[in-house]
């Protein structure tokens, strides 16, 4: 009887769940929309989702309706694999996602083997070392991150020593470790190389650990609730010291769980909602409409991904072709002149990378503020 | 028919089955039902150790995840896949048993605890020494083997290399069992105290269930190394180990069949209830307690207690079933 | 030179209070922990979601418009109700006779539960939590201390002095004691064992709430706190002794003040593994903890 059972399910599994019509043009979405990465993607999806809508709303891309199927790899490689595979087995025109580097990994080779372009929110620096031609980033890598981001603590700061502080997860290792080839390359020296743990809660250690350092900066490189559970700690032992980061520090969830802690931080913004650029802003009101919450940089990576997608192969291909939109992508620039829903001007280089301005800004009284544009790394 | 040529030909109607499901399914299912299989090996090691032995362990993943790293640095560095499997089987025995030499000294729970030290410890170990395992950043790429000339790389066929193993380690499982050796696995679970004043060496034999339990741990790492081609610490920490207890406790803990279904239940179930989303796991969770209250011994065990509640085809025709 | 010094012993009060603070939380946690199996044997695997979930009650309640005193009631209400009461009755005591192992599957089952259940219905970011003591620091010899953390040990201590009192001075508590100690006698006695034992669930769902009300001003409401709690509070209970309270408040206040120091002063990255090499080792060379009494092993 038990093995009726287990055939009975081995076979029902054949059962697709979602069929599209045949005149809809498909997308598959994967993302970690369980465990530990649950928060990223919902905002990616999120963000995806309005776009489809509106580009749905004014016809889909050449007359034809976008449907986008969501994928749960729940942050574990193994159903990463299943779901990438489950996802390419409905032949969709293009992949969003994932977002954990890890999950990006094991998902990678089925995606290229099976020629579909893949927007990634991964930001390892290697995702794009591999060779993939199809694999495209929605955000900075962190091999490009890392070098504005010293070029600030070097020239403004100018700090000759600094703390770092990393969350001990595939993000938080390749944050720090390309930061500390850029400090090298600086001549800054770290004096303290403190790691934490992902959902650690109590970090007196660690603020015990960056003080006795006597850094002349602290770099602080953890997910959200781990930076908020950090800056209250550190500023409830009194540190003075410039405590600078990236997007995830200075982003608007840091701000509210840490309260006043957060204020003074500074750090380098590759993408946010609150840069000072019409269209973002236009974008963050409609999202907030649209789903009752504020949009992090995840969003911000699946809205405009999609309209590029749909930018390229309207206006470049006027066709659906995989291979011909992973071509027409490599170094290309889009400005949203052309295409609004791209937000802020994007170049993709032909490893996949992405280039854009980026932002440094400063959290004054509860509100992240731009204190500065930076230019683009490559050529205007 | 008699109750076993029912099970001979059910087991038969399963053979074919599992045989022919890959036509029937698309490269998703293929993997799905491969993962299935895989984590069937490391479920019957642990039924072996806790089901049949009686001991209480929650370091499977740890060596699920021995037996993946040593399979993906050797074949990454060439070695055949045969060599990397037969290598971790027997380091993960190895590990198994110089951990169970101290700690099988303690019973029950305060072994549970040990083990799951022994888990986290591990994974730790896992993602910090980034000069063996590659550290956070894993080791990809991972090379699925060639046998006899015939490259596994495919779905389809590594499927049947997984089903192979998977045949290969029940037919031993079984024969084990059948065997000495596991009735008196049976004794000293049972009664330990007792089992050892009657000259059954309770200690080598926990120690050789212990032992061969993380070997199995540590086969079906190997072939999930293959699986997904790419290996990194995250997946075993002592979530898969709860998980693989989950299962063999949801199957049927100390019955043969427990973990066949248990996997099913773990791992191909997810996949059905799909549509349930983000509600899966709570789903889960509810329906491994209200199993719990309800039959302890698991699936198999409520088959067991249904079938006996069948009316007998004996001759005692005449009375009516109560 | 004598700054250095002085930074020393700064530094050292700030592991200090921070160490005591959190091994408070884990030794209310331990102390539920230790109370269950002894009079019970039950072994709770979600005892670390006891400490999360409390928290999500309080908030719930402020949701509907209670302000923050009513909604603390509300909360702690709620677990006793959920965590003591249900949890008896529905898991703990259609399992017991089934033995040990379907009551700890069921108590990880249980756990999960939780631990999904926040996460869908309630959500599965960090939510802020309004704390107890005011947001601000004194300074106790050059270092620099949270008024929340000396409010969590000051609470703490008052939680488990009351407790003590109780078992010891009290007809009820005295009983208790009997039972855990010998339910068959206890029962000949005329003790009624049934309430008592469920009165040793309705503590420990009272002890763990207050730890959630402590604790989760500092550690942000998410419903993975559970995971690493508690594995602390059976560290602790194991380590200070499995069966003495006394010994659960050592586990505890151990545990707190040597993962804190290990932290700053070892490897960052093994840091959880000092807790667990401890375990171990206590384990296997005094299985009955610090403080506690070597058990029997019944045929």
């Amino acid at each position: 009887m038990r093995f009726w059972l287990g055939a009975a399910v081995a076979a029902a599994m054949a059962v697709c769940v979602g069929q599209a019509a045949a005149d809809d043009i498909k997308f598959a979405n994967i993302g970690e929309l369980s465990g530990a990465g649950a928060v990223s993607s919902t905002n990616w999806r999120d963000g995806a989702t309005l776009a489809v809508e509106e580009i749905n709303a004014k016809g889909g891309i050449l007359g034809r309706h976008i449907v986008m199927t969501n994928y749960d790899d729940q942050t574990n490689p193994g159903m990463a694999r299943a779901q990438m595979q489950k996802a390419i087995d409905d032949d969709p025109y293009v992949i969003l996602g994932p977002i954990f580097s890890g999950m990006v990994k094991v998902s990678m080779t089925l995606a290229q083997q099976a020629e579909i372009p893949q927007f990634i929110g991964g930001e390892a620096s290697d995702l794009t070392q591999l060779g993939d031609p199809y694999l495209f980033r929605t955000s900075y890598g962190q091999q490009a991150s890392m070098p504005k981001i010293a070029n600030y603590i070097h020239d403004v700061v100018k700090a000759k020593s600094v703390a770092v502080v990393w969350v001990n997860n595939d993000f938080g290792k390749g944050g720090r470790d390309n930061f500390t080839k850029e400090m090298n390359a600086r001549g800054i020296k770290i004096v303290a190389d403190i790691s934490t743990e992902s959902g650690q809660t109590d970090f007196a250690a660690d603020v015990v650990k960056a003080k006795a350092a006597k850094a002349d900066a602290i770099f602080v490189y953890t997910n959200e609730e781990e930076s908020a559970r950090f800056l209250r700690e550190i500023r409830k032992q009194g540190v003075t010291v410039p405590l600078i980061g990236e997007t995830t520090l200075v982003s608007q969830k840091v701000i509210e769980l840490a309260g006043d802690a957060a204020n003074g931080i500074r750090g380098h913004v590759g993408l946010s909602a609150d840069i000072p650029v019409p269209g973002v802003q236009e974008f963050k009101a409609k999202f907030q409409k649209r789903f009752n919450y504020a949009p992090d940089h995840n969003a911000i990576k699946g809205y405009t991904a999609v309209y590029a997608i749909r930018f390229v192969t309207e206006k470049k291909l006027g066709k659906f072709d995989r291979k011909g939109l992973a071509a027409a992508l490599h170094g290309l620039t889009i400005a949203p002149e052309e295409e609004p829903g791209i937000l802020i001007a994007t170049t993709w280089d032909d490893k996949g990378d992405i280039d854009r301005i980026s932002f440094l800004a400063e959290v004054v009284n509860g509100k992240q503020q731009i204190t500065e544009t930076l230019p683009k790394l490559g050529k205007q | 028919m008699t109750a076993s040529a029912l099970r001979i030909a059910a087991c038969a109607v399963a053979a074919v089955v599992l045989i022919a499901a890959p036509f029937g399914l698309k490269p998703y299912g293929i993997y799905v039902l491969s993962l299935w299989a895989v984590t069937v090996i490391a479920a019957i090691g642990l039924n072996l150790t806790l089901g049949y032995a009686g001991q209480v362990s929650l370091a499977q993943a740890a060596f699920v995840g021995i037996g993946a790293y040593i399979a993906a640095l050797l074949t990454t560095n060439g070695w055949p896949f045969t060599a990397a499997y037969v290598l971790a089987f027997a380091a993960c025995f190895a590990v198994g048993w110089l951990l169970g030499y101290p700690a099988l000294r303690v019973q029950h729970h305060y072994l549970a605890f040990v083990t799951l030290a022994f888990n986290t410890l591990v994974f730790l170990m896992f993602r910090n020494e980034e000069w063996l395992t590659g550290g956070i950043y894993g080791i990809n790429r991972v090379p699925r083997p060639e046998l006899f000339g015939v490259s596994t790389a495919s779905p389809r066929a590594f499927y049947y290399f997984c089903l192979v193993h998977l045949v290969l380690v029940a037919a031993a499982a079984w024969w084990l069992i059948r065997s000495p050796w596991g009735r008196a696995f049976v004794a000293v679970r049972e009664n330990p105290l007792r089992a050892a004043a009657l000259g059954v060496d309770t200690r080598r034999y926990t120690l050789m269930a212990f032992a061969l339990g993380a070997g199995l741990g540590g086969v079906s790492g190997a072939l999930y190394a293959a699986l997904l081609q790419y290996v990194d610490p995250t997946p075993f920490s002592l979530t898969l180990s709860l998980n693989l207890l989950l299962m063999v406790v949801v199957g049927g803990s100390g019955y043969f069949l427990g973990p066949f279904l248990g996997g099913a239940v773990a791992v191909l179930l997810p996949e059905w209830l799909r549509f349930a989303q983000n509600y899966y796991l709570f789903g889960y969770a509810l329906v491994v307690m209200v199993l719990m209250v309800f039959c302890p011994t698991g699936l198999i065990g409520l088959g067991a207690r249904l079938v006996k509640l069948l009316p007998k085809q004996t001759a005692a025709a005449g009375k009516p079933a109560p | 030179m004598f700054t250095d010094h002085w930074s020393l012993i700064t530094d050292f009060l700030q592991l200090l209070v921070a160490g005591l603070a959190t091994g408070a939380i884990y030794a209310l946690a331990a102390i539920g922990f230790t109370l269950l199996w002894q009079t019970s044997q039950t072994i709770n695997f979600a005892q670390g979601e006891f400490v999360m979930l409390p928290a999500f009650f309080v908030l719930a309640a402020m949701n509907v418009g209670l302000p923050l005193p009513a909604a603390i009631v509300a909360g702690i209400a709620a677990s006793v109700l959920v965590l003591g009461v249900l949890f008896k009755q529905l898991v703990v005591d259609p399992m017991l006779r089934h033995g040990v192992l379907p009551l700890v599957i069921s108590t990880i089952a249980l756990g999960l539960l939780l631990k999904e259940g926040v996460k869908e219905f309630y959500g599965a970011e960090a939510q802020s939590f309004p704390p107890l003591g005011a947001d601000l620091n004194v300074s106790i010899g050059g270092a620099s201390i949270s008024v929340q953390s000396l409010v969590v040990i000051a609470a703490a201590v008052v939680a488990v002095a009351a407790l003590q009192l109780f078992l010891a001075h009290t007809r009820t508590g005295r009983s208790m004691q009997a039972t855990a100690q010998n339910p068959a006698v206890a029962r000949i006695l005329g003790i009624p064992v049934e309430r008592m034992i469920l009165y040793t669930f309705l503590i420990n769902a009272a002890l763990t709430a207050l730890a959630s009300i402590l604790v989760t001003p500092i550690y942000l409401a998410k419903f993975t706190n559970g995971e690493w709690l508690g594995l602390y509070a059976f560290i602790a209970a194991i380590v200070g002794g499995f069966n003495q309270v006394r010994g659960a408040i050592v586990g505890g206040l151990l545990l707190g003040i040597v993962d804190n120091f290990a932290a700053a002063y070892l490897s960052a990255a093994y840091r959880s593994a000092l807790p667990l090499v401890i375990l171990v080792v206590v384990i296997l060379f005094r299985p009955q903890g610090l403080l506690g009494r070597l058990e029997e092993r019944s045929v």
